[in-house]
């Protein structure tokens, strides 16, 4: 029996969705958003998206845990807001909104380059030399002022005559859509590169390298390879944010910007697609909005990365499509107490524990001000008992009621996933 | 010729601290393949511990105890978050000691601020452990203790502070402790069995998890020693995790992952390098000019050729990284190859 010449493909309507809906929502957030706040969140996060897909290109398909990608992103910035001068002086003719590409050529060369050693080794070693690539790079950074700017760093400007179709990229809004653009192609461009043979190779690698090895190919080219494609995206997030912010300092090539990459990715959650988009909105929610609001906000982020690699280690994205599971056998609906009790018994825990953090953080650092702190429109008196005990109390009453909901939960989740597991056997069977 | 031996000495105890944080790390890695990226986050913790305690106890009980609260500590950790991703494998166990050395520093600065602690050695190490005399009359001598003002009036000195000589002693008898401890009682025997056929020494009843969560206690106590004396050497900062931690993996990597040897010779190794260079003024301009030729200083290399090697001082571990992994993928005393 031959195959049929003739396959009947029908359109896959539920992918065009999704990338209307994606094109759609980075097409209007900042006609709901106006506010210039919110235009700078907006384009901070395209930015962050970018950055953390190409990062997870890394964590999530190829199995590398690296310590250092802020290096390729932060010399693509670097690289960028050099052309973005030569451009300014008139000594090169580029437009400006092809400058991130000169920042993703950075990233590809210097991936290229250094990543021929980092990814002579696979998995744990792999992660301590790119934590030793990265502060090599950094400590360059300062030790050469002529590239870097030394600790003022390079600073640009973006607006360079004439305007193309009246675009001068003066105003925020149009690098939002600059962003924006290149956020939606990137994102396209990356999912697209894990349906190619290299990025099937790539997963097969981080499952069972030996195998890959036995049946003829290169696990380390295959890594460099794949080290050198994200490289290159990371490359285009450091040109759009030096664009964005005119400035790159050595901050961004700096470890702390790699931990974030790491964190964020894998908060949003690293083994589906999308996960790293909602961990690029949180990596920006986090730095920007979150560390304003408190200064013990790398705590409370500590705190939800460590329980997130205990209790979910695929992250929101591995939530979300939990739930939808769940959801599309019509078994979300017994378990919405679950949900509302824990939700319930978290925040008040949540109210205690953070109330006595941030009165510690208060003593600590805001002796001068005197014991009496505002939290969240309540006058707290750090220095009084009645603060203290009711906090604590919150807090204790709050993790033993998480906790009995939780084992409640958990029942009822095993039940439901049992109940899924005995549908899709019948289903099988009929 | 003073100073060189002082700054040999220098070179020589940094390595050892070195070697204190390193052997930890390697003894955890080797055994359950964990890259203890918290590890010189117990190092902090040692220090502010011991810092807590001497207040209370004083510096030689601080000494003691600040290592054993630091063990317990880094063992609970194992038992609560660590027992429970090893099913998930080492990405994600390395991924929550990655999380926890996020915890303890904000855990540090939530409880003793973000200004370093004035964490002062006892009398008995405040003064220098010996003083190198360079005088025209009589030559190069060595006065143990502070040489007197009047021979200092007509000579060079040059002393050698006591906690880096203590620090030297200490290393010196942990390695000796460990070595007798690996080798040579029953507990050892226990620890190497689990390290190279676990299943096998469980099959014989030996509670391999528990041995797993002693040694990473272990590890981690001998970070938190490290971390007193470090912390009386030099200064006892939330920063200070950060300052050693990379140079950590640098040590291992170099040294070759899980071999003990290959941490010591490491440590060693990098304790000179990050040192003994700080004190060479010159460049490769100056070294190019010595043998006849001369750089334009608008050439294209001249930013990186006017570099002193005082300067560059900070990235020669991490070259030598590099050059290692090139010529030598597994490390000086490395023997596996993965």
């Amino acid at each position: 029996m031959t195959e049929p010449d003739f396959h009947f493909r029908p359109h896959n309507v539920g992918r065009w969705m999704v990338w209307s809906g994606y094109a759609l929502v980075l097409l209007v957030a900042p006609l709901v958003f106006t506010s210039g706040l919110s235009q700078t969140l907006l384009s901070q996060m395209g930015v962050a998206i970018i950055a953390c897909l190409a990062y997870n290109m890394l964590l999530g398909q190829g199995g590398m845990l690296s310590f250092g990608h802020a290096v390729y992103s932060g010399l693509g910035g670097f690289l960028a807001i050099h052309t973005l001068n030569k451009i300014g002086d008139g000594t090169l003719h580029l437009p400006v909104s092809l400058v991130p590409l000169a920042g993703g050529l950075a990233g590809l060369f210097f991936a290229a380059l250094l990543g021929f050693v980092t990814t002579r080794k696979s998995g744990t070693t792999f992660a301590m030399i790119t934590l030793g690539i990265g502060e090599l790079v950094w400590s360059m950074s300062l030790m050469l002022p002529e590239f870097f700017g030394g600790e003022g760093g390079v600073t640009s400007n973006r607006v360079v005559p004439p305007a193309t179709l009246g675009i001068t990229f003066g105003p925020q809004i149009q690098v939002y859509y600059l962003i924006a653009l290149y956020c939606f192609v990137c994102t396209g461009l990356m999912f697209a590169f894990t349906r190619t043979p290299l990025g099937r190779m790539l997963n097969a690698v981080r499952d069972n390298p030996e195998r890959v090895a036995f049946i003829g190919y290169d696990t380390q080219r295959v890594r460099w390879f794949a080290f050198m494609i994200s490289g290159f995206f990371a490359g285009i997030a450091g040109g759009l944010a030096a664009i964005n912010f005119e400035l790159a300092t050595a901050e961004v090539v700096s470890a702390q910007r790699s931990g974030a990459y790491l964190l964020f990715t894998f908060l949003g959650g690293s083994t589906a697609f999308f996960g790293p988009i909602i961990g690029g909105v949180l990596m920006v929610l986090a730095t920007v909005v979150l560390s304003q609001l408190t200064k013990a906000w790398l705590l409370y982020l500590g705190l939800a990365f460590v329980l997130m690699v205990m209790y979910a280690p695929s992250g929101v994205a591995g939530l979300i499509l939990a739930n939808l599971r769940v959801a599309a056998f019509g078994k979300l609906r017994p378990l919405w107490r679950g949900y509302l009790a824990l939700a319930v018994a978290g925040a008040v825990a949540l109210t205690g524990a953070s109330a006595m953090v941030e009165m510690l953080y208060h003593l600590q650092l805001n002796e001068a001000l005197g014991p009496v702190m505002k939290f969240g429109g309540v006058m707290l008196d750090a220095k009084g008992a009645t603060a203290w005990v009711v906090a604590a109390a919150l807090f204790v009453v709050g993790a033993v009621a998480f906790e009995v909901a939780r084992r409640r939960f958990r029942v009822r989740w095993d039940e439901a996933q049992g109940d899924i597991e005995r549908e899709i056997k019948r289903r099988a069977a009929a | 010729m003073d100073q060189a031996v002082i700054n040999i000495l220098n070179g020589l105890s940094s390595g050892l601290l070195l070697f204190m944080l390193s052997s930890g790390l390697t003894l955890i890695f080797s055994m359950m393949g964990v890259l203890n990226f918290a590890h010189a986050g117990f190092y902090m913790l040692g220090a502010y511990v011991g810092y807590a305690l001497s207040r209370v106890v004083g510096f030689w009980p601080a000494l003691l105890f600040a290592p054993f609260v630091v063990g317990l500590l880094g063992a609970t950790f194992e038992r609560i978050c660590l027992r429970r991703v090893h099913k998930f494998g080492h990405v994600p166990e390395l991924l929550i000691t990655f999380g926890l050395s996020y915890l303890i520093l904000e855990v540090v600065q939530l409880i003793w601020g973000r200004a370093p602690v004035a964490f002062d050695p006892p009398a008995v190490l405040a003064q220098p452990a010996f003083t190198l005399v360079q005088s025209a009359a009589t030559g190069l001598s060595v006065v143990f203790g502070q040489a007197g003002a009047d021979t200092c009036a007509h000579a060079v000195c040059s002393t050698f502070p006591a906690t880096r000589a203590f620090m030297m002693l200490v290393a010196l008898l942990m390695l000796l402790a460990l070595w007798l401890l690996l080798k040579h009682t029953r507990v050892g025997l226990v620890i190497q069995a689990a390290l190279t056929h676990p299943e096998m020494a469980e099959a014989l009843g030996h509670n391999v998890p528990r041995v797993f969560m002693l040694v990473f206690g272990a590890g981690c106590a001998l970070a938190g020693l490290a971390g007193v004396i470090g912390g009386t050497t030099f200064v006892t900062e939330p920063a200070m995790a950060a300052a050693v931690g990379s140079i950590l993996f640098v040590v291992v990597v170099v040294g070759g992952t899980g071999s003990l040897v290959g941490a010591f010779v490491g440590s060693l190794l990098i304790g000179l390098l990050q040192t003994v260079p700080l004190t060479v003024d010159k460049s490769l301009v100056d070294a190019a000019s010595a043998v006849g030729w001369t750089v334009a200083p608008d050439g294209l290399a001249y930013p990186l050729m006017k570099l002193t090697l005082a300067q560059v001082a900070p990235i020669l571990p991490y070259l030598l990284l590099v050059l290692i992994l090139i010529f030598r993928p597994r490390g000086l005393f490395g023997t596996r190859d993965d």
